[in-house]
């Protein structure tokens, strides 16, 4: 009997997008280095340049101590870079021979002929677009989260030259403003914000008047209160060529979401279980996966 | 300082109101097709493709210009459909066409080259580089400013780039960064992008409680009003949320953007072409609007007296409150 030939699943670890401490960042990515199963580790700050000053020192430790857990390293880059100092940033970065995470056009200028992974922020919508930015050396492409797995399957099948990344896990990235809503909670305004994101490392929850949860706000971002928890059968992925799953960094214990999503990635556990064991984590919202099914993406089509 | 003088960009919803348009001053319209191509995809409205072709005779025959509105993001496996949106805005004889995704830029640069090519504000390109790479790649003309920059940024923009530059200055404001917004979907399932919708009607209800009526979206609260207050539409980041222990319109109060008394200051900006929202609008509506700002560009033209927009448009704002929004610094 021929072998059928699967090709693994790979794991990312995408960008943190909360204002961690530099030593909460230095810490969260040791464990990660010394025991999450992930092939590839997102770093760098995606959100709110005004962060950088602070987490900046602590990249070069976590880069060293990633590489030599043998993970690989992805530079993440601003998804929309506005000062010059931010523009200059994103320039050096798109400069580095690792590979680099482009999250706003502004990087492909400088990063063009070079390897890039496009996060999702990028607007991939169709293999013509995909073909588009492969060109220029787009080699992952994770698409806005708001596309379906069979969107995002079928771009897949059409470009085979790169690899698709679906957004499996945590708060949902839904918006990006020019207003900090951080600063505005607290009478403040974003070009004397005091960081009051700082003490929200989940997101700040934002529920109706009838206390549905819903969103939650991070600085200029706003996310899903619920948490994206897409749990594919490998077989599903295989039979659209999709390579990788992400896993965005919430505070829960991200070793373990690793572990899961390795477990259900290998086919040592059912998609239902993985769910399971996702739900018994310290989650800030409920699990949801409606958007993979081209539903609304507050809705959990598969339960628990 | 530019020696041109600025072009004022209008809304067409239906055919009749790119005629009103064009009569009350317009020097463009802009307009797209009854499909979801375009980011107005609302039932009633938009243009076939012969109403095109009338439309760009008309509004030929009077001076002014027509720019369709291809900017949605195409979806995958039917690119065909976006595409041949665009063969048809070409033939139809339109000046521009307004894209942002990749796909159809990319097939209008190889396909039209005849036909200007604008960025689209769903492209939310705001830096000389990103400006600089779709006029590169794709030889785009003029780029339409997201809803986020302050005066001050675009001057600086202005200087840095060699396209012209077209900015909002009447109608709904986006305090979301256009087309990476996906809160609609996240709520509905439908989006700008995907569908060319945003918090679309056939998900909104309006709901008689003794507290009073409660409008909802897909089932999430947005506002409440108490008897006698007037309703509003249920706009997602238009509502009221709790978050952090306060009750608030947290992301933006219900507010229209109104930058009237801002047009000297967009024109020292560098800015090429002014941009009213509002394709959802009647003709009456559109009339009014177009004549009030026809007036205000044309004073400013001259250099003369600044007119008093908001009292040219009182009978428009229909009690809503009205912000110049991100144009001055302390918005954000």
């Amino acid at each position: 009997m021929p072998e059928i030939v699967r090709m693994e699943t790979m794991l990312t670890l995408g960008p943190v997008f909360f204002h961690w401490s530099p030593d909460r960042l230095l810490d969260f990515y040791r464990r990660i280095a010394d025991e999450a199963p992930v092939e590839r580790v997102h770093i760098g700050e995606v959100v709110c340049g005004k962060r950088m000053p602070f987490s900046d020192p602590a990249w070069p430790a976590a880069i060293e101590r990633l590489e030599r857990g043998g993970k690989q390293v992805v530079l993440s880059t601003l998804a929309a870079p506005a000062t010059v100092r931010e523009r200059k940033s994103l320039e050096d970065i798109c400069g580095d021979e690792r590979l680099v995470e482009i999250n706003d056009v502004s990087g492909l200028p400088s990063r063009s002929g070079k390897a890039f992974v496009t996060g999702p922020f990028i607007n991939v919508y169709n293999e013509a677009s995909a073909k588009f930015l492969i060109q220029f050396g787009a080699q992952t492409i994770c698409p806005p989260v708001e596309l379906s797995f069979a969107a995002v399957g079928a771009m897949s099948v059409k470009c085979p030259e790169a690899e698709f990344e679906i957004f499996a896990f945590g708060r949902l990235p839904l918006a990006l403003s020019g207003r900090c809503y951080h600063a505005r909670i607290h009478g403040l305004h974003k070009d004397s914000c005091q960081f009051t994101c700082e003490r929200d490392p989940d997101g700040l929850a934002v529920d109706t008047l009838d206390d549905q949860q819903f969103l939650a706000v991070n600085g200029v971002q706003t996310l899903s209160n619920q948490v994206q928890a897409f749990c594919p059968a490998p077989d599903a992925l295989a039979s659209k060529g999709i390579r990788r799953l992400r896993l965005s960094p919430q505070t829960c214990d991200m070793v373990e979401v690793a572990r899961i999503y390795r477990r259900l990635a290998d086919g040592r556990e059912e998609p239902e279980d993985a769910r399971f064991a996702l739900s018994c984590l310290d989650l800030p919202g409920t699990l949801v996966d409606g958007y993979a099914h081209a539903r609304p993406g507050w809705q959990a089509t598969a339960v628990p | 300082m530019t020696t041109t003088r600025m072009e004022l960009v209008c809304p067409a919803g239906t055919p009749a109101t790119l005629r009103a348009a064009v009569q009350a001053g317009a020097n463009a319209v802009y307009c797209g097709f009854r499909d979801e191509t375009n980011a107005r995809n609302f039932p009633g409205l938009n243009f076939s493709r012969d109403e095109l072709a009338e439309g760009v005779r008309f509004a030929h025959d009077h001076g002014s210009k027509v720019l369709v509105a291809i900017n949605t993001f195409a979806r995958v496996d039917d690119v065909d459909i976006w595409k041949k949106a665009a063969d048809a805005a070409a033939e139809s004889g339109a000046d521009a066409i307004i894209a942002a995704d990749f796909a159809v830029l990319g097939h209008v640069a190889k396909n039209h080259k005849q036909i200007r090519l604008h960025l689209s504000v769903q492209a939310a390109a705001a830096t000389p580089e990103a400006i600089g790479f779709y006029a590169a790649q794709f030889g785009v003309r003029r780029v339409v400013l997201p809803r986020v920059l302050s005066l001050q940024e675009i001057a600086a923009l202005n200087r840095a780039i060699d396209v012209e530059t077209e900015a909002f200055v009447f109608g709904g404001l986006c305090v979301m960064i256009e087309g990476r917004c996906y809160l609609s979907s996240y709520a509905t399932g439908k989006s700008p992008n995907l569908n060319g919708v945003c918090s679309p009607p056939q998900m909104v209800s309006y709901d008689e409680e003794p507290g009073g009526t409660t409008a909802r979206l897909s089932g999430f609260t947005i506002d409440r009003y108490e008897r006698g207050q007037p309703v509003g539409y249920p706009t997602l980041c238009k509502g009221k949320f709790k978050a952090g222990g306060r009750t608030s319109h947290l992301f933006e109060d219900p507010v229209s953007l109104n930058a009237g008394g801002m047009i000297a200051g967009l024109k020292a900006a560098g800015v090429t072409a002014l941009k009213i929202e509002g394709r959802q609008r009647g003709k009456g509506y559109v009339s009014e609007v177009v004549r009030a700002f026809r007036k205000a560009v044309d004073a400013v033209e001259k250099g003369g007296e600044p007119v008093d927009i908001g009292r040219l448009l009182a009978g428009q704002s229909e009690g809503a409150r009205q912000t110049a929004g991100a144009y001055e610094k302390k918005w954000r």
